[in-house]
């Protein structure tokens, strides 16, 4: 795994999910986290890491990293931006 | 507390939103509704709401279902008739979503029992369908700092508004009295169409809804009128003033709600666009 130059609080895996839940449990798991805090998201490759990144950005969040495992799978890194 | 895998997928349409987001639905689940009435305005309230998984949701009636009824009252089914209208409501919303607690009252509001029947909850629906129930709403809730949604349904027409304590004008503010008994057709003769009444019932829960997640804006201060015959809907400002009203004003003289004597299913002719629901 590439060097990181931010820490994650938190990870999810949302491989196993289809469109919506793919989103809605990112967004549930980014619920938990505290403001500025960086939530980790294991997704697959194609609609998951189109859609995902995009709807979280529109949700104010800030996208940070997103690297590829060369498995069929991406790591998606988010920090969270409350709502002001 | 966490939602589970399954409430996660039951309202993932909402949890994507932005203005409901988990935060949102948290709050539903932790709210609760008290509508009186399981007629046509309650039956899609009280459907929509349980739907969108609001937690606690109280419903009066004392009546029970009856052939007439289906034509607009959604919640009940052919099978019900007879029914307590609160047992079949009940059955309807625990059948839509387990996840809501709902309390039936089996009777008819009125001065004595109102304050305390309302106390406990977040948000009322008034679907009823006579004046003197709709002024008793009114009062009890501006005296138990309650806020509620007011609707009103005849023919083709209905109207809804939005009472905030602290904020706008009440139902008594606009309206004053329930109208003069022999101002009024009685309600055999008037009719009210389904869909209709579905229209203003769903715009009541709508109301509920954004009043519990704190977004959007609500109709306090406005009327909102609904001519299916023309579908023509108008948004109507209502005066601000507020401090001589009876009841919300700066020297209230209506300290308790009022038990009006008057028949059911009224309407106002030639008054403000009071409009009622035909029972």
């Amino acid at each position: 795994m590439a060097e990181l130059d931010f820490k994650v609080d938190s990870e999810v895996d949302i491989t196993d999910k289809v469109c919506p839940l793919t989103f809605v449990t990112a967004k549930v798991a980014l619920e938990e986290l505290d403001d500025g805090e960086v939530l980790s998201i294991r997704l697959n490759d194609g609609e998951p890491v189109q859609n995902v990144p995009r709807s979280l950005k529109e949700d104010g969040h800030k996208v940070l990293k997103l690297l590829d495992n060369e498995d069929g799978t991406y790591n998606l890194y988010v920090r969270k931006v409350e709502e002001g | 507390m966490a939602m589970t895998d399954e409430q996660i997928e039951r309202y993932s349409r909402h949890i994507i939103l932005k203005e409901v987001g988990v935060k949102g639905q948290k709050k539903l689940l932790n709210a609760k509704v008290l509508i009186i009435g399981a007629g046509g305005l309650g039956a899609p309230a009280a459907m929509y709401l349980a739907a969108a998984g609001v937690g606690h949701i109280g419903i009066v009636d004392a009546d029970e279902v009856d052939l007439s009824n289906l034509q607009r009252q959604v919640i009940h089914t052919t099978a019900d008739l007879g029914k307590a209208k609160v047992k079949s409501a009940k059955e309807t919303m625990t059948a839509i979503n387990p996840d809501v607690e709902v309390t039936t009252y089996r009777m008819f509001v009125d001065a004595s029992n109102i304050r305390e029947l309302i106390r406990e909850y977040d948000f009322i629906i008034d679907g009823t369908d006579n004046f003197p129930a709709k002024f008793l709403i009114n009062d009890a809730c501006v005296i138990e700092k309650k806020p509620f949604s007011h609707a009103g349904i005849i023919r083709f027409q209905g109207q809804l508004m939005t009472y905030v304590p602290g904020e706008g004008p009440c139902y008594r503010c606009v309206f004053k009295n329930p109208p003069p008994k022999d101002a009024v057709p009685t309600c055999k003769q008037a009719g009210v169409i389904g869909a209709m009444a579905g229209t203003i019932g769903t715009l009541q829960a709508m109301e509920a809804i954004k009043y519990i997640i704190g977004k959007g804006e609500l109709l306090t201060g406005w009327l909102l009128t609904y001519d299916a015959l023309k579908m023509e809907f108008r948004k109507i400002k209502l005066p601000k003033e507020t401090k001589n009203c009876p009841v919300c004003g700066e020297n209230p003289t209506i300290l308790e709600p009022i038990d009006y004597e008057q028949e059911v299913c009224e309407e106002t002719a030639g008054r403000f666009a009071t409009r009622d629901e035909q029972q």
